[in-house]
């Protein structure tokens, strides 16, 4: 019997279920080369280089020829800042998530001491309510502790404490957390402590032994979950819009503000260059993972 | 001396967890017990919070009103039970049709050869990692009056001759199920597969030697050694659906309210916060019973954390 026999109903089902998930995203991507600029219709492909026709008496200068959105959006002030906003986020909230984390990871998996049912609970709870619940919690925090430090210590005008950047990088920090750890802990799970035991004995410390067995042991673990940790911030809207506040506009957030007003190709392109980041990630994820195998 | 090594261990471990806790009590557990008081009290004139103790919100969410038509003392008011059965209807009917269109590929991808399968999840990978509000705004443009599908629709009636009006499709109740159901299947799809691949090949060909046809084995051996994808699957879907307030706010647009919605507004245009904590507890407490009675009945598998 050939273990990889699958009927004709599977075969079609899988096909039309890969077309449902990638027909939008490469309408998605076609849009964002459409010489229409209200994106409402397909106007064509952008097919030349220098001026370009627009509806009605429009002409675009555009040097980018079919690239012309893409290069628009390098133009785009609002886009630049969201991208690096998004970034500093994702960056600073990864860093100390990853080494956070995989304390953690390495505690509840080498270590007993008081509270530690307590502890793995804890990290289950961002899994099993909904995201807005964490993201409305993290507001009143805030708020209510604004508010009353604001009042309490006078603060006026723009020294006074207010949603931004650092806000949100704690609140994804937070989430990020229970993602590495689970992550680095099912790693640790899978290796021998025995190779640690050969260390000690052979006289290493343990911070030796940390550095030259162990860490390199978890180090796929550690970086997937990185990655994983990398993504979610990259990609959070929900917790993001709760805890941002002006100047700290993230890239999920430009979006969904510019869905509820007018759309051009240009959010088409953004997402374009957004899908393309994010094949490259998952490959990287993916290449790590399998390494580990 | 052991004793005074498993001391030391056990402050090494108090150590390197404190950062953890500090994080997850500080911006988790104290944020939900802020809730709760904040969803007891009322809100100001210039809509600050007042703490006073009162049942009045969950009273108001539940529909118990005292401000009657008729001229009665009680009465029963059901605007906000109808946004929460219309939330749960929509997560019920979300995940059912999720598990029929996961399965499938699942199976599928569990039973190619194994070179292959990498790069089947890698095509489960990219659309779940591909930002939700770009997303749903893919869906925008598909659904629209003028959008893709419509357009789509009208290039084949041209073709055959016959005559074609535009379907009212994006603003519709329908559109939000099928962007839930979209934003949400690559969910179902990765703990369906881990469970499935675990299931060793001789279990089908044994079935196969014993005078099974394939619908017997699926019923009897797939299926139940796939259930523990499916529950974890089930509360990874369930859980975010009963949240979202993006997928109808842009797809359903003023026809579908759901509690994300009402919540979010309770907060975005300074309404009530205090109404607005209330529901989000009652959204917690709901996704909890759900996720407590399902797993309790079919079991609670590693595969929630595989995916």
């Amino acid at each position: 019997m050939n273990p990889y026999k699958r009927s004709p109903f599977i075969k079609v089902a899988t096909v039309l279920v890969y077309f449902f998930l990638y027909a939008p995203i490469i309408g998605l991507i076609v849009f964002a080369f459409n010489s229409s600029r209200t994106n409402v219709f397909f106007g064509g492909f952008i097919t030349q280089w220098g001026p370009l026709q627009m509806e009605g008496s429009t002409v675009v200068q555009s040097p980018c020829g079919p690239f012309h959105w893409f290069c628009d959006l390098t133009q785009n002030r609002e886009v630049m800042s969201a991208t690096k906003n998004t970034l500093t986020i994702a960056l600073i909230s990864t860093i100390s998530a990853t080494v956070i984390g995989t304390m953690a990871a390495l505690a509840l998996q080498r270590y007993n001491f008081k509270l530690k049912g307590f502890s793995q609970l804890s990290l289950y709870i961002p899994i099993v309510i909904p995201e807005i619940v964490m993201g409305i919690g993290i507001l009143v925090l805030f708020s209510q502790a604004f508010n009353f430090l604001n009042s309490s210590l006078g603060l006026l005008g723009d020294s006074r404490l207010t949603l931004g950047l650092p806000t949100v990088i704690v609140s994804h920090i937070a989430f990020s957390i229970p993602f590495v750890t689970l992550v680095v802990q099912a790693r640790l799970q899978g290796f021998d402590k025995s190779f640690e035991e050969a260390a000690m004995d052979l006289g290493a410390n343990e911070l030796v032994t940390f550095w030259r067995v162990t860490f390199p042991m978890i180090l796929p673990g550690v970086l997937s979950g990185a990655l994983l940790a990398f993504t979610l911030s990259l990609d959070d809207f929900v917790i993001t819009f709760f805890t941002t506040g002006p100047g700290a506009t993230t890239l999920p957030i430009y979006v969904y503000g510019l869905l509820r007003r007018i759309i051009t190709p240009q959010v088409n392109a953004l997402s374009t260059v957004w899908v393309l980041v994010v094949v490259a990630i998952v490959f990287l994820l993916q290449r790590i993972q399998s390494r580990e195998t | 001396m052991l004793k005074r090594l498993r001391e030391n261990k056990s402050s090494q471990g108090t150590l390197l967890i404190t950062p953890t806790l500090i994080f997850m009590v500080g911006l988790l557990i104290i944020p939900l017990l802020l809730t709760l008081i904040i969803s007891f009290g009322r809100r100001s004139a210039d809509g600050n919070v007042i703490y006073t103790f009162g049942l009045h919100n969950y009273i108001r969410i539940l529909g118990i009103s005292t401000a009657c038509e008729g001229g009665q003392s009680l009465c029963f008011d059901p605007l906000y039970a109808n946004i929460l059965r219309r939330s749960l209807a929509l997560a019920f009917n979300s995940t059912v049709l999720v598990i029929l269109l996961a399965y499938p590929l699942a199976y599928f991808i569990a039973r190619a050869h194994p070179k292959r399968r990498n790069t089947f999840l890698f095509m489960v990978l990219v659309p779940l990692w591909t930002n939700f509000v770009i997303r749903v705004y893919a869906w925008m443009m598909l659904l629209r009056t003028q959008g893709v599908i419509n357009s789509v629709l009208g290039w084949l009636a041209g073709l055959v001759g016959i005559p074609f009006a535009p379907f009212e499709m994006l603003y519709t109740p329908g559109a939000v199920l099928v962007g839930m159901v979209y934003e949400f299947l690559p969910f179902m799809i990765l703990p369906i597969f881990t469970s499935l691949e675990k299931i060793d090949n001789s279990l089908y060909e044994a079935a196969a030697d014993l005078g099974a046809n394939p619908i017997r084995t699926f019923l009897r051996v797939t299926l139940p050694l796939s259930m523990p994808g499916v529950v974890a699957g089930t509360i990874l879907v369930f859980i975010p659906v009963m949240g979202t307030f993006i997928v109808s706010d842009l797809l359903g647009g003023r026809q579908v309210i759901l509690i994300g919605n009402l919540i979010q507004r309770q907060f975005l245009d300074a309404r009530d916060p205090t109404f607005g904590s209330a529901a989000s507890l009652i959204l917690m407490a709901m996704t909890l019973i759900v996720t407590f009675f399902y797993t309790r009945k079919f079991g609670f598998g590693e595969e929630i954390v595989a995916a």
